[in-house]
């Protein structure tokens, strides 16, 4: 009985985990850039989504698109007011880059988080689930809305998959992942992929925060842990690998599950965590990494 | 002789203007405003209530002439919720705006890291909404350092008590219940309401089965509601104030068959039902007063007036600033002044019926010394119960309005 419950609740977290690293992984892997604003972008999805919802009274479904809307035009205006302009700049040395979009990021996300917390204070929202009720699993009493928040995740990340590895699209963020010179070289605008990448990054947040604010929660504070638990799920699968950040999002899952269910859910997070710095020891590189 | 008498001329004219100096801020004085600091979360729906109850009390009070001709000026600092920013609005309200005295934030830790400061800067110091026993244990261990801080709201031990006398009359001796599991966030205030739970629920016949902590940042209630529901009890008591929103709407959605009932913060909030999807629904919690329970003459006005001036009822944190700015200005006028040991004697002796009931402090001989007494004729709390979208008082019966009602989803064993 509890190791059906303890199957079932971490394959749910597992893959909206999973769901929320990719588009981490995938920004990074193909244009380099930590992005350090994505708890925020996925918070801001999911609070739109329950104002649109609960304020507005747009209904559930109009909610939810409105989330991912807001999550898409984010990723944008993070895109081109905060990391090209940063790319672009003369003034800052290229070997310098990366750190000035890993703090212009950082600092964006807190402004999203403030202004959050300013319209619509820090208490936490829950978007209100598009499927109610709950069924019965192998005797566990589950949520409906549990079941609906892992297919939808497993539906997106199959939809990715064949977006990279079956369209011609697909196939210049690929390669413009493994060698962006050689990319320019085929005559592909380089920034048409980012602009690509960032837009399917938008969505996947978006999709990610609205779920996550129907299945638990968010509130303005949740951006911080966000970003951390999308960050640390990426470092542990290799950074910029997709494969590697889904393995390790399941690995995360179900030992905050089994931690939180065996030993006490207030040291939920520790054994992830320590096992990320064991990790870090061995294979620095993460479990996939190809860098 | 010509020099001296010049001298002399010149002591006497430079006495004089020093005197007519003196005398005009003599003057000045007599019309100062009395300052109140208040340091609170603007960004969290029970801080944000502080500043704008206070200044509701201060209009009130300024309309009606002040006190013996001084106005009351509210100077509002946002300590984002944060102890480091606090402890800077302190020192700012103190040194920079000379503030009489300081009204500042909910949150236990806060107050905590405040209570030294008020000590140093000498400035009388009242919370309108930390539990911590610790606030007023450290007055009663130091009296003459600590004497400037005062506990303007509910122990954690009485608010322990607040439930447990609920969970008598409403859940043993009506419904019949036996067995409790204590789920409660890992804080300061949680740490002696805890150890208040386990003494008193066996005593009014709840035997406690078991006892989950869990750290504030818990996102997935999941496995804890899984883990109380392997151990069958009747109700759920709850000691919940930095999370809220999401264990109560996890408790809706995995249908979780039994009761809570406790102190939840956020439920006192009326944006509780919004921000839960109505998830609330059935979920009973204690208060100090709620919208539309005449606790005292005073409750009801204060409500309404402030949703008409703010769009919402105020949170619990309303209630307790809005009298703290009474009880204040009383104690001002009772001193003759605004000086700080002045002050605390009479805030000492302050015998107020605000809104959330009588308001008196413990002595420097009880264990909670400054803290507000807790009693029936005193203040007793309340028990609330969100039914329908509404908050609606459900205990002690002099003011309960309507009977418990559940979602379907419980299961009542009785």
């Amino acid at each position: 009985m509890r190791a059906f419950q303890i199957l079932i609740d971490g394959f749910a977290i597992s893959a909206l985990y999973a769901l929320g690293a990719t588009g981490f992984t995938l920004i990074f892997g193909v244009s380099g850039v930590l992005n350090l604003s994505h708890g925020a972008i996925m918070v801001a999805a999911a609070v739109a989504a329950w104002a649109a919802a609960s304020i507005l009274g747009v209904g559930t479904y109009a909610g939810a698109l409105i989330g991912v809307g807001v999550a898409l035009l984010t990723a944008f205006l993070t895109y081109f007011a905060v990391v090209k302009p940063i790319q672009d700049s003369r003034r800052i040395p290229n070997e310098e880059k990366e750190i000035f979009v890993l703090t212009g990021t950082l600092l964006w996300g807190i402004m999203i988080q403030e202004l959050i917390a300013y319209f619509f204070t820090n208490n936490a929202k829950t978007v209100l689930p598009i499927v109610e009720g709950v069924v019965d699993i192998l005797g566990v009493r589950t949520p409906t809305n549990e079941i609906f928040t892992a297919i939808v995740c497993c539906l997106v990340i199959a939809l990715l998959w064949l977006l990279v590895n079956r369209t011609r699209t697909g196939k210049a963020v690929l390669a413009a992942s493994m060698n962006p010179r050689g990319v320019t070289l085929l005559g592909l605008e380089l920034t048409n992929i980012y602009i690509v990448v960032w837009a399917i990054y938008g969505i996947l947040a978006g999709i990610a925060g609205v779920l996550l604010g129907m299945f638990l929660g968010v509130s303005s504070y949740s951006v911080g842990p966000l970003t951390a638990s999308a960050f640390s799920i990426v470092v542990l699968g290799g950074l910029g690998s997709v494969s590697g950040s889904l393995i390790a999002a399941f690995v995360v899952g179900y030992l905050e599950t089994l931690t939180a269910y065996l030993v006490s859910p207030a040291y939920r997070t520790i054994p992830a965590l320590l096992l990320l710095v064991f990790v870090m020891y061995i294979r620095p590189q993460g479990l996939l990494g190809r860098r | 002789m010509n020099k001296a008498l010049s001298g002399a001329l010149r002591c006497a004219f430079g006495a004089a203007a020093a005197g007519v100096v003196l005398a005009a801020s003599n003057a000045a004085f007599a019309a100062d405003p009395i300052k109140i600091g208040v340091i609170a979360e603007a960004q969290a729906i029970a801080g944000a209530s502080i500043p704008q109850a206070a200044q509701l009390a201060a209009d009130e009070i300024n309309a009606g002439g002040g006190v013996d001709g001084r106005k009351i000026e509210i100077i509002g600092y946002d300590n984002h919720s944060s102890s480091a920013d606090s402890v800077r609005a302190f020192q700012r309200a103190v040194n920079e705006d000379k503030v009489n005295v300081v009204i500042a934030s909910y949150i236990s830790e806060v107050v905590l890291a405040l209570e030294p400061w008020a000590s140093r800067l000498k400035t009388p110091f009242v919370t309108p909404g930390a539990a911590s026993n610790e606030i007023s244990k450290s007055v009663h261990a130091d009296y003459e350092k600590n004497k400037y801080t005062f506990h303007g709201y509910l122990t954690s031990a009485a608010l322990a008590l607040s439930v447990c006398d609920g969970a008598k009359d409403l859940l043993v001796d009506k419904m019949h219940m036996k067995t409790a599991v204590i789920m409660s966030e890992d804080a300061a205030w949680t740490k002696p309401l805890d150890v208040g739970y386990e003494e008193c629920l066996p005593k009014v016949g709840l035997k406690v089965l078991d006892h989950i902590r869990f750290s504030p940042d818990t996102t997935d209630f999941t496995p804890i509601f899984n883990k109380i529901e392997g151990a069958k009890p009747d109700v759920i008591i709850t000691g919940i104030s930095h999370v809220g929103v999401q264990p109560t709407v996890q408790w809706k959605n995995q249908q979780v068959p039994i009761p809570m009932f406790g102190i939840s913060s956020q439920a006192t909030n009326e944006t509780f039902g919004k921000d839960t999807n109505q998830a609330a629904e059935g979920v009973l919690y204690q208060g100090v007063s709620g919208p539309g329970v005449a606790v005292t003459p005073k409750s009801v006005p204060f409500a309404e007036n402030f949703k008409k001036k703010y769009g919402n009822y105020p949170s619990y944190a309303g209630y307790t600033a809005y009298d703290e700015v009474y009880y204040i200005a009383d104690a001002v006028k009772r001193a003759g002044s605004t000086d700080a040991d002045k002050l605390v004697d009479a805030l000492e002796k302050t015998d107020w019926e605000g809104t959330i009931g009588r308001v008196q402090f413990y002595g420097k001989d009880d264990p909670f010394t400054h803290s507000i007494k807790y009693g029936r004729g005193l203040i007793t709390g309340l028990m609330l119960q969100w039914q329908d979208g509404k908050q609606s008082a459900v205990w002690p019966k002099e003011v309960a309005k309507v009977d418990i009602k559940f979602p379907s989803f419980i299961k009542l064993s009785n």
